[in-house]
């Protein structure tokens, strides 16, 4: 059962899906014509997925520059006519957040879906903001799916909501949702047109001041009729249990509330929410009035929570809310079955017996992401940290982005001194280069470099700023599952795309210090680092090397495939080779010999040069 | 059977924990079951550990709650500790033996504890343990990357797993093809036979 059958017309099958495989399945049946993107882990896969199966779907999709561009693409196609959806990761909507802002405004003609996955518990992430307030923030449609097959339906649903009142609907999942697997039972698909129209408006779509201050007006009208369609959504659900107490809840912790209150027979009745932004007021007011007592079980902030205290005070009811407790409910970290448990018990006073496991507190060895064997990156760390211990630049400050060589962090490296979000590597540069007389040497990824790194380094040549920037190209978008970006000669639909020189762009901005380094080549490398560090102004580094990932594949089917073993009578343990170079291939035995992991070696290689002694040698 | 069957799988990044979930799940589905299941993707995944969570049932959470597993499957030793407040007394366990050293060990910044500690602490939970060496099996099917497979064909074999042995190789079988769904076959077998000898 390949993946690609999840654009077959075949009502009635079952396919065991992702949550985010399940968006384009809903996004397929509900005749979804243009989709875009910048790829982010908790929706990657969405991606990955049509990447696998739009051309063949006849959906255009793409792996736009940022999310910006994304939505800004996919908005083109509503305004057209067409049904079009933009996805994301949570943080990616604050890059898209000043045209989403003004979609509200101007509304849309075709389905116009904005997605963003959230990241509870940050598995990947820098943050973990709870972007069910960009919906408020914006006055749009707000739902909350809690499994893959109902994304699949939320998706068409969305649609005819979008349409309805002209307006985008935002769906939002977390990292639970999208990373969760169910099975998702196919309708029929809804055939659409794949061409658009662009019927000109500009009173609509132009939204200078005697414009906005109309279509501001149009938004908060569209309020009430969407308010009707959130009070009858079939998103919005009641389950009976006899209670003496209610619980309101949306999204993950629904199904833990559910699961938990069935398990342990509590008395207490559910009204689980899909349909979250605007609240379905009268629904809430109906089932709170009830009882004593109503929980509040969301994820994240307390927005359900306040909204629900408000319509309570509106209606004079006395019931008592108790959402977050500060003790168990706080805005910090997901929510899981045994936290949903802990804090109902402790509200309904009933003693919490379960058994915990009596065993040893034995410490586990840590497991931290690592910079693969092989990895480009690696060798240009070393080689940065090996010139400026020459030089004893210990001061030097490296600005880093956001990528697998966001891991610099880790010892040995220390590469990473700060991060604030995709390309404030070049911006902080350009800040430290003003404010402090310390060398700085900033690095970025190639598909980040053009996600948001170029109007920083735009900035950093007209301002007379002095850093060097390594651009580390390892010509693909690694971190998220090897997206293609414009870097590269493929395109969102796989097919052949002209290819963008990072270097091209660096010289056509006038910096007059731009090379291109192989980083498997240290010494080059190294003799190229030393001469920027003694260029004034901005020096561009392309340090260009492919992922070692996407290399080991090929290596593979080449057959090609070679190992590296250490001579122990050359080797003198002298550790260069772990304590400043910490391949995860290399380790120390129980006997204390240096040795390389056959299994985890990938024959890069650039250990032989990394030994001063010549005592790394292909294995026989 | 139970109503619901509560499955943890632990391991490191690279040992094809999300495959061998996957297979659980579409057997499953075979077998008109309703499945959950929660993956870990991203950052974590390379060289870091990497569990799944498989509920077979009328559940909604993929996540199972603590003490709650019916079965743990551990691709590398200490990993399977790192699971352990998943399990109770009645927990199966079906545990690799082999251990993925990781660097931070290497680098002195953390150890890696003795094997036969955890395992005499993990029996102390529950009597259901089932060890062995599937790289060595997994080697002897003809690929070391073929372990998750015998992990497979060793708790399809156990009296209380929730799944015919025939639907499992269903769902394996339309998982991969040619040379690779032959080494599979064959590590799955092997894991079959070896918990067959220790149960």
């Amino acid at each position: 059962m390949g993946i690609e059958e999840i654009i077959l017309d075949k009502p009635g099958k079952k396919m065991f899906l992702l949550g985010n495989e399940a968006v384009v399945r809903g996004f397929i049946e509900g005749g979804g014509r243009i989709a875009a993107t910048y790829p982010g882990t908790p929706s990657s896969e969405i991606g990955n997925t049509l990447f696998k199966v739009a051309r063949e779907a006849g959906i255009y999709f793409e792996f736009s520059t940022n999310e910006k561009v994304a939505l800004e693409v996919a908005h083109a196609a509503s305004v057209s006519g067409l049904r079009s959806i933009v996805f994301m990761k949570h943080v990616g909507l604050n890059v898209a957040a000043d045209s989403f802002m003004s979609t509200a405004y101007t509304g849309v003609r075709g389905g116009f879906i904005v997605l963003s996955a959230d990241d509870p518990s940050m598995y990947s992430s820098q943050n973990e903001q709870d972007n069910r307030t960009y919906a408020r923030f914006a006055k749009i449609p707000l739902l909350e799916p809690r499994n893959p097959d109902e994304i699949r339906r939320m998706v068409k649903y969305a649609f005819e909501i979008s349409e309805k009142h002209k307006i985008p609907v935002m769906i939002r999942t977390t990292t639970r949702i999208s990373h969760m697997r169910g099975i998702v039972e196919f309708e029929n698909i809804v055939k659409s047109k794949d061409k658009g129209y662009f019927e000109k408006s500009p009173n609509q779509f132009v939204p200078v001041p005697q414009n906005a201050r109309r279509l501001h007006k149009e938004l908060l009208e569209k309020q009430n009729g969407i308010k009707e369609d959130s009070e009858s959504s079939p998103f919005n659900i009641i389950i009976k249990n006899n209670g003496k107490f209610g619980a309101i809840t949306s999204s993950a912790a629904s199904n833990y509330l559910i699961d938990v209150v069935k398990k342990y027979d509590l008395p207490i009745d559910i009204l689980s929410i899909g349909f979250s932004h605007p609240l379905p007021e009268k629904m809430i007011r109906d089932f709170i009035k009830n009882y004593e007592v109503v929980f509040v079980v969301e994820e994240l902030e307390p927005l359900m929570e306040k909204d629900i205290i408000l319509i309570k005070e509106k209606y004079g009811i006395k019931t008592k809310i108790i959402g977050k407790d500060g003790d168990i409910f706080t805005p910090l970290y997901e929510y899981n079955p045994n936290r949903v448990r802990k804090f109902l018990f402790k509200h309904l006073d009933i003693k919490d017996d379960k058994k915990v496991v009596q065993v040893e507190d034995i410490p586990l060895p840590s497991r931290p992401p690592v910079l693969c064997p092989g990895c480009p990156h690696r060798a240009t760390y070393f080689s940065v940290n090996k010139v400026l211990r020459k030089y004893h630049k210990k001061d030097t400050i490296f600005p880093s982005d956001i990528g697998c060589y966001t891991l610099g962090i880790q010892p040995p490296f220390n590469t990473a001194d700060m991060i604030l979000s995709m390309g404030s590597s070049i911006g902080l540069a350009n800040g430290f280069s003003k404010s402090t007389d310390q060398p700085v040497v900033a690095f970025i990824g190639d598909s980040t470099f053009f996600h948001a790194g170029v109007p920083a380094l735009i900035n950093a040549q007209h301002n007379r700023n002095h850093f060097i920037l390594f651009v580390l190209d390892n010509e693909t978008t690694a971190m998220t599952g090897h997206q293609p970006h414009p870097g590269i000669p493929v395109d969102g639909l796989g097919r052949k795309a002209p290819r963008v020189s990072i270097e091209e762009i660096a010289k056509g901005i006038g910096i007059d210090f731009v090379k291109v380094v192989d980083p498997y080549d240290l010494k080059e490398t190294q003799k190229v680092f030393d001469e920027a560090l003694k260029h004034e102004g901005v020096s561009v580094i392309v340090a260009r090397r492919e992922c070692s990932l996407l290399r080991d594949a090929r290596m593979r089917k080449e057959g090609k495939w070679i190992t590296y073993e250490i001579n122990q009578e050359k080797c003198t343990q002298c550790r260069i080779c772990i304590d400043q170079f910490a391949c995860p291939a290399i380790f120390v035995d129980e006997d204390g010999k240096i040795k390389i992991d056959e299994i985890l070696c990938d024959g890069c290689g650039v250990c032989v040069d990394v030994c001063p002694f010549k005592a790394i040698e292909v294995r026989k | 059977m139970k109503d619901v069957f509560n499955i943890v799988i632990s391991g490191v990044g690279g040992q094809g924990i999300l495959k061998l979930s996957k297979i659980i799940g579409e057997a499953a589905l075979v077998e008109g079951k309703n499945v959950v299941m929660s993956e870990v993707h991203g950052m974590a995944q390379r060289g870091g550990v990497v569990i799944s969570e498989i509920r077979i049932g009328d559940v909604r959470s993929p996540l199972v709650e603590e003490g709650d597993a019916d079965l743990i499957i551990s691709l590398e030793p200490s990993e399977a500790f790192r699971v352990i407040n998943k399990a109770g007394s009645k927990t199966w366990f079906v545990i690799n033996t082999e251990k993925i050293v990781p660097f931070t060990v290497s680098l002195g910044i953390s150890t890696y504890p003795d094997v036969d500690r955890l395992i005499e602490n993990i029996k102390k939970v529950s009597e259901n343990v089932i060890i062995f060496n599937g790289v060595e099996l997994s080697k002897k099917a003809g690929s070391l990357i073929s372990l998750n497979m015998v992990m497979l064909g060793a708790v399809s074999t156990l009296p209380d797993f929730p799944l015919k042995e025939e639907t499992v190789i269903k769902a394996l079988r339309d998982s991969f093809k040619g040379e690779i769904l032959k080494v599979n076959e064959l590590a799955f077998n092997f894991g079959k036979e070896e918990t067959k000898k220790l149960l």
